[in-house]
């Protein structure tokens, strides 16, 4: 995962004095009986790039609307910097977005489209032509000016939309799913990019996404949602280290999960015994948990070793090689163990070609520490 | 390998498709044969017959061709029919009266027809459909009936006068009938789906997403209205007037039914050469200069659909 880590790590950034720029206060939307969105929470500071990740349907891009205005809470409020914009139509509000269709106006010139905004609020000619060449400057189209949409590639579209939103000067921008028309290639460029301007403006961004990979290379946070709930809130890094639902385990990367109970907890290390494992597992787990409590193991696949196999090691299984993918970078390779449970590791292939690779029905002794894995109470 | 292998087929492919296709030919060729057949034609001869003299005999004008002598074929062209309407001030008066009528009548259209189209197109889905067969409904009846209709409803004692009288909003009936207004007021209940049905047709192809990103960039919705959803329904509106302006000008059962003596229209000019007068020649030279002032729009309106058409591609 590409994760720029320059940038201030916001779990310790949010404490309770920092005033959020967004505030959703237990915001629900129906639609008929469906609930799109569903008593969800969130606070959103300054300078963060924060991202709504799901499965389509999740509810992501209804909470992004509802934070555009185009649709009103069943119930709920949301704060702007502290005031009430629940019931505030669209044009009135102090944000704006990027459709994901970008809905680039097609009977307007490039330039006409990015000076929409300011024309709105009555802009001098003059100043108005400076922001848009300066917008135009930003994005880099500044030789499409006089360009209508359709004579646009799919990737110069986007940049258009992006800098007609950013023409008004927002203090925050919502994008909806930014990149999701763009091949894959142009997505991987984009969104270094993006992330350049966020960083350079200053501006909050709030970006609607479905691929995992995506939000992990741009966000500083991310709001893992499922059925229009919040799932999990957290930095990248912790949101793929330390998953605290079964969901948010197997949503983002791959994850080994053992089902067991609670022996005994002495300090932070937690014993649990786990069937599906074949004998006991030590887990590092700083809360409080109790005795026959059943829980979740999470083990990252490359967090598991292949070891000479001696009984020192806290947490060992054993088993066959039964496929093996070669990645290039890395190999995946799936091993059964004797209680019938598959479970994934892999290797970097630092050596082009081992000396003794790892073969098929070959048998293996892994482990994993005790401070590389998580228990998931969810 | 490969490669020369594509190569060496793409060679043999073209041959066999150059080959003439007599499917395609007769598939094109039978409108245009038609067309020929029923329009060309019959407009040849109408032609023919303006550039003629009016006579007394069957059919009432004199022949083109005059005869063969010393085998010459003496060809008789006479412009007269056409400059007697330019000259004439009941022809020229006609054709400024029908232009005003067809122009007034497409603009009020236009006022009706868009509100109704973009309420249609905005209304929620299971309702658009019973909206558009109300729309279409009158068509189920004859176009002639539906004008007499409106006889018994504008009369002195008709439906609309009883009502206001019964309501006492007057105690006098307003004359309507035989007034250019109820020529108006037929125009524009006739042609009215004529504008409505494309007008609807371009708005609801619009995509809503549009105007919600000139919302969030500060328009307020009568802006929106007027800055998207009116310059993008350009089309609409173009082929709504086109469907209006070119019959209204030669709408000839309206104000022969509904308006008075004064509403002189080319339509009803026409009818009275031809059927009263018994002047084929004049008849026809006016239906050739309706024709062509009629060309004139549906040109520009073509320039206008192939610029559009270049812009798209």
């Amino acid at each position: 995962m590409l994760k720029h880590d320059s940038k201030t790590p916001f779990a310790e950034l949010n404490t309770s004095e920092d005033e959020p720029i967004i505030e959703i206060q237990n915001v629900t939307k129906t639609f008929g009986d469906v609930y799109a969105v569903d008593d969800v929470s969130l606070k959103i500071y300054q300078g963060e790039f924060f991202s709504l990740l799901g499965a389509s349907g999740c509810g992501k891009t209804t909470l992004l609307r509802l934070l555009a205005g185009f649709e009103t809470p069943t119930a709920g409020r949301i704060l702007l910097d502290g005031q009430d914009v629940t019931h505030l139509p669209p044009y009135e509000r102090p944000l704006n977005i990027m459709l994901q269709s970008y809905a680039l106006f097609p009977h307007m010139s490039v330039a006409d489209n990015i000076a929409f905004g300011l024309k709105q609020e009555n802009m001098p000619k003059a100043q108005r032509i400076e922001r848009v060449n300066e917008m135009m400057q930003l994005v880099q189209i500044e030789k499409l000016a006089n360009r209508k949409p359709h004579q646009l590639s799919g990737g110069q579209k986007q940049r258009v939309a992006l800098a007609r939103s950013l023409a008004k000067h927002p203090k925050i921008l919502l994008l909806d799913e930014p990149l999701g028309a763009l091949d894959k290639k142009l997505r991987e460029e984009t969104q270094f990019e993006l992330v350049n301007i966020q960083e350079r403006l200053g501006i909050t961004f709030i970006v609607v996404t479905h691929d995992q990979e995506e939000a992990m290379t741009m966000s500083s946070r991310i709001a893992l949602l499922r059925d229009g709930r919040v799932s999990q809130v957290d930095t990248p890094r912790r949101l793929y280290e330390y998953p605290s639902t079964r969901y948010s385990a197997s949503f983002i990367g791959s994850i080994n999960l053992f089902e067991g109970t609670v022996v005994s907890q002495q300090d932070d290390q937690v014993l649990i015994d786990s069937e599906e494992a074949g004998g006991q597992l030590l887990v590092r787990h700083s809360q409080p948990l109790v005795a026959g409590m059943d829980v979740t193991v999470a083990v990252r696949p490359e967090k598991v070793r292949v070891t000479a196999g001696s009984e020192q090691e806290p947490n060992h299984v054993q088993g066959i090689i039964k496929e093996i993918a070669y990645l290039g970078d890395v190999s995946i390779y799936h091993v059964d163990l004797p209680t019938g449970k598959r479970i994934q590791f892999t290797q970097s292939n630092i050596q082009a070609l081992a000396e003794q690779p790892l073969t098929w029905e070959e048998r293996v002794c892994l482990s994993w520490q005790a401070n590389s894995c998580s228990i998931l109470v969810e | 390998m490969i490669q020369q292998t594509r190569k060496a087929i793409g060679r043999i492919i073209p041959p066999s498709i150059q080959k003439h296709n007599w499917g395609r030919t007769t598939l094109i060729g039978l409108p245009w044969f038609w067309l020929a057949l029923f329009f060309l034609l019959p407009f040849l001869f109408v032609l023919k017959i303006s550039l003629s003299e009016a006579a007394l005999m069957q059919p009432p004008y004199l022949p083109f061709i005059r005869g063969i002598e010393d085998g010459l074929v003496t060809l008789v062209v006479n412009f007269s029919n056409y400059t007697l309407i330019f000259e004439d001030p009941l022809y020229v008066n006609a054709l400024l009266n029908s232009m005003q009528i067809a122009a007034i009548s497409t603009l009020l259209t236009l006022i009706i027809g868009y509100p109704m189209a973009y309420a249609i197109a905005k209304a929620p889905k299971h309702w658009r459909l019973p909206l558009l067969m109300l729309i279409i409904l009158p068509f189920w009846t004859s176009f002639l009936i539906r004008v007499y209709a409106w006889i018994g409803i504008l009369k002195n004692n008709g439906l609309f006068n009883n009502a206001l009288m019964w309501l006492g909003i007057t105690d006098q009936p307003i004359e309507i009938l035989y007034t250019p207004v109820a020529v108006y007021i037929g125009i524009i209940y006739s042609y009215l789906p004529f504008v409505i049905l494309p007008l609807y047709a371009t708005l609801i192809r619009m995509d809503n997403s549009l105007l919600e990103a000139a919302a969030d960039l500060g328009c307020k919705p009568w802006k929106q209205f007027l800055t998207i959803t009116l310059p993008l329904s350009l089309p609409g509106i173009i082929a709504g007037s086109m469907l209006v302006f070119i019959p209204v000008m030669g709408e000839f059962v309206i104000p022969d039914l509904l308006g008075g003596p004064n509403s002189l229209m080319i339509g009803k000019l026409m009818w009275t050469e031809f059927f009263s007068n018994k002047d084929w020649p004049v008849a026809s030279a006016l239906a050739v200069t309706l024709l062509i002032i009629l060309i004139i729009p549906f040109v520009l309106w073509q320039h206008y659909e192939r610029r559009q058409e270049e812009k798209r591609s």
